[in-house]
């Protein structure tokens, strides 16, 4: 596609000027990642960060580390199937996961608004400790700020994670090749559902709860099974066509998906069919991405599916080489279409 | 999903097309309505499909591509009071208005908030006596029953914070608007499923009548639409312009008697502009003089705003199917989602945004990199 430089034009609608953060930029689309790429990676440069990873890999003597931090203000604080304090242990161990390595420990940074319950508190903190605890992963240190009533919703968390590099295990969104197999390890949809469901202004009752869960176990089945594995994501917000999108872009190829192949469960298609919503970009955060070489798919499969959290685990699609940085979904009807990276948030339609 | 997947069946849709393929002896040019129509066709590939023996036009039936401006700077006026709780369907958020939308008023402290229902909004409004709740009544005939209800509760209950800011279209008169064009090229349309389920399809026999033209009142899903268009390639095959019914699990010929009752008893038929398209007379609905201590204009003060719509977005021109969205200089480059000029970029169901989104890979042809 040709551009054409837009300074010397007369436009009748002015171009709308972007002065201030809106909640698109948070959204895991173009809008997030134009503020990532251009203002704080932009600043900030460095080669950890132009990985863009789901962490970074560090030296520090002779050992190399991961580190990888995640804030954690979803609304509201407890939802069906988990809530803010195990969100934010599984979030970041998943997002250390990722890059293959074996998390050590994590850091929890607490901002707290006047007038939030104790008893509202302690469950979140009692929630957060289980999930360390199931996880074997301790918390070693944290920080806490309150903030005047009105300044926040109830708590936001910040959470760190430090893991050991697997020397035999180096996934990035980088080394998808063409030929690879794109694996799903569980139903998709079921997190960005259940918290929408669990808001209020929401006129349906809904059974979704959220996927909410610690995927460093199945990410060390994938690793005892010797999968050269290419890429590991966690198709958080966003979902799972915002991450297929950042992988095409990163790795220079495109993505082919099967409509019949997604995993989708019955309740959240509906949720989605209900509010105008498209399954692939609805948050996950108990399920991953994995791409792999065609010839070791059967042996991943069977890897993942020896755990509980990857019973479900499916090849949805395949890597391609055109059209570059393209996400492509093969239609029941056989036809083809793209799975663009939305500018914002998914807006529910009209009708 | 019962209900759902019987009308996503790849083997019977493989049928219609091959139906529909064997029955038309030369092209035909449609027009399906409604935007929900408009991205099952493209997200499904159907006029791909189909090439060669049916064209699609796409037609003005999205309402938030069809909102005029006017009304938008109306939304963000009331929207950046700070004595207002401006409440809306999500996908008028990121309609521009003429030198913002309403995310962006957002951003600088105007409450706006996303509802699912005009109810909910009424709710609201009972909860925060000390604000002025503001709902965006916006669509066809579909979202007035809900409209018509808040407006009529919110009077029945004595709720004075509550006011609706209308911008409600009806169908019919955009088909004739379009069939009277000078260079109208549709033969026949798929009628909008929704907007017949509460209006039933009476309204529409005169037009067919008058304009030869057949009318196939259509559902949303890809057997749906197929089956419509099945059914008015059959009637032009065979000469005949009437008005059939595809869609008979949800419409029936009168419609939903309760839910017009509603619409006619709050609002009634007035002029209004279409964004890209002009003035189309009696084509619009306003609030009844009973009911104006309800219209949010009247209560603000924003009745006066006028806003000339902009030249460049050719939005009108796609909207009557004389340019298709990819034809557009301004697609793709000057025009995307992330920018949009004009509405049609902004809904999922806005022609030019279902193009973009959805199928830009076999309608922008690769350019050759100039060295």
């Amino acid at each position: 596609m040709t551009t054409i430089a837009t300074s010397g034009l007369t436009c009748a609608v002015p171009m709308i000027a972007v002065e201030r953060v809106q909640l698109g930029h948070g959204s895991g689309g173009k809008m997030s990642a134009w503020l990532i790429g251009d203002l704080f990676v932009r600043e900030l440069q460095n080669a950890a960060l132009a990985e863009m990873g789901d962490g970074a890999v560090i030296t520090g003597g002779a050992d190399e580390l991961v580190v990888s931090t995640d804030s954690f203000v979803v609304s509201p604080i407890e939802f069906p199937g988990g809530d803010i304090g195990s969100l934010a242990v599984h979030g970041t161990l998943n997002d250390v996961a990722m890059m293959g390595a074996r998390p050590l420990c994590l850091t929890a940074g607490f901002v707290l608004e006047e007038g939030l319950e104790l008893a509202t508190l302690e469950r979140i903190v009692a929630s957060m400790a289980r999930a360390a605890r199931e996880a074997g992963v301790p918390v070693v240190a944290g920080d806490t700020k309150v903030v005047e009533r009105g300044k926040a919703d109830g708590l936001y968390v910040n959470t760190t994670g430090i893991g050991t590099v697997d020397p035999l295990c180096r996934p990035g969104p980088r080394r998808a090749r063409v030929g690879d197999v794109v694996i799903v390890s569980g139903p998709i949809g079921r997190h960005g559902m259940a918290i929408m469901a669990a808001r209020e202004g929401l006129a349906f009752e809904s059974s979704i709860t959220s996927d909410s869960a610690c995927l460093v176990p199945l990410v060390e089945r994938l690793k005892a099974s010797a999968t050269p594995v290419h890429v590991l994501r966690d198709p958080t917000r966003g979902g799972v066509a915002s991450a297929l999108n950042e992988i095409a872009s990163a790795s220079r190829v495109a993505i082919a998906i099967d409509e019949e192949t997604l995993p989708v469960p019955d309740n959240v298609r509906a949720a989605c069919e209900i509010l105008g919503l498209d399954p692939l970009y609805v948050a996950n955060e108990g399920v991953m991405l994995a791409i792999v070489p065609a010839a070791h798919a059967v042996g991943a499969l069977e890897a993942l599916r020896s755990h509980g959290l990857g019973r479900g685990a499916t090849i949805i699609g395949n890597v391609i080489a055109q059209p570059q940085a393209t996400v492509l979904l093969r239609t029941a009807l056989g036809g083809t279409r793209i799975v663009d990276l939305l500018p914002g948030d998914q807006l529910p339609r009209i009708c | 999903m019962k209900y759902l997947s019987e009308y996503r069946d790849p083997a019977i849709a493989r049928a219609l097309i091959d139906r529909i393929r064997r029955t038309a002896t030369r092209p035909w040019t449609l027009m399906e309505v409604c935007g929900g129509q408009t991205h099952t066709i493209v997200r499904q590939g159907l006029d791909e499909l189909l090439e060669g023996a049916v064209e699609m036009i796409h037609g003005p039936g999205c309402p938030v591509c069809v909102t005029p401006l006017e009304q938008i700077d109306k939304a963000l006026a009331l929207a950046a009071r700070p004595d207002v709780i401006f409440t809306s369907f999500g996908d008028m958020l990121r309609v521009p208005g003429s030198d913002c939308d309403l995310q962006q008023v957002r951003a600088r402290g105007g409450a706006v908030r996303v509802v699912y229902s005009p109810l909910d909004a009424l709710e609201l409004a009972r909860r925060t006596p000390e604000k002025e709740v503001v709902f965006f009544a916006v669509g066809f005939e579909t979202t007035a029953p809900a409209n018509a209800m808040a407006v009529w509760r919110a009077r029945e209950l004595g709720v004075r914070n509550f006011s609706v800011l209308v911008s409600h279209v009806t169908v019919p008169p955009a088909i004739t608007a379009i069939l009277t064009a000078p260079d109208n090229r549709v033969q026949g349309f798929l009628a909008a499923g929704h907007v017949c389920t509460v209006m039933g399809w009476t309204e529409y026999e005169p037009i067919a009548e008058r304009y030869r033209v057949p009318i196939v009142v259509t559902g949303f899903e890809p057997m749906d639409i197929l089956e419509g268009m099945l059914m008015a390639v059959e009637q032009l095959e065979s000469g005949r312009h009437v008005v059939e019914n595809q869609y008979v699990r949800s419409v029936r010929r009168e419609g939903t008697v309760p839910a017009r009752e509603r619409v006619e008893e709050v609002f009634e038929l007035a002029d209004r502009n279409w964004r890209g398209i002009g003035a189309i007379p009696m084509s619009g609905l306003r609030l009844r003089e009973e009911f104006t201590a309800f219209d949010a204009e009247r209560k603000f003060g924003v009745a006066r705003i006028t806003v000339n719509e902009p030249t460049e977005c050719r939005a009108g021109d796609v909207l009557t199917g004389r340019l298709k969205p990819p034809k557009c200089a301004a697609f793709g480059t000057r025009c995307t989602p992330e920018r949009p000029l004009g509405a049609l970029m902004v809904s999922t169901e806005g022609a030019c945004a279902a193009y973009y989104h959805l199928a830009r890979h076999r309608v922008v042809e690769p350019q050759a990199v100039a060295t």
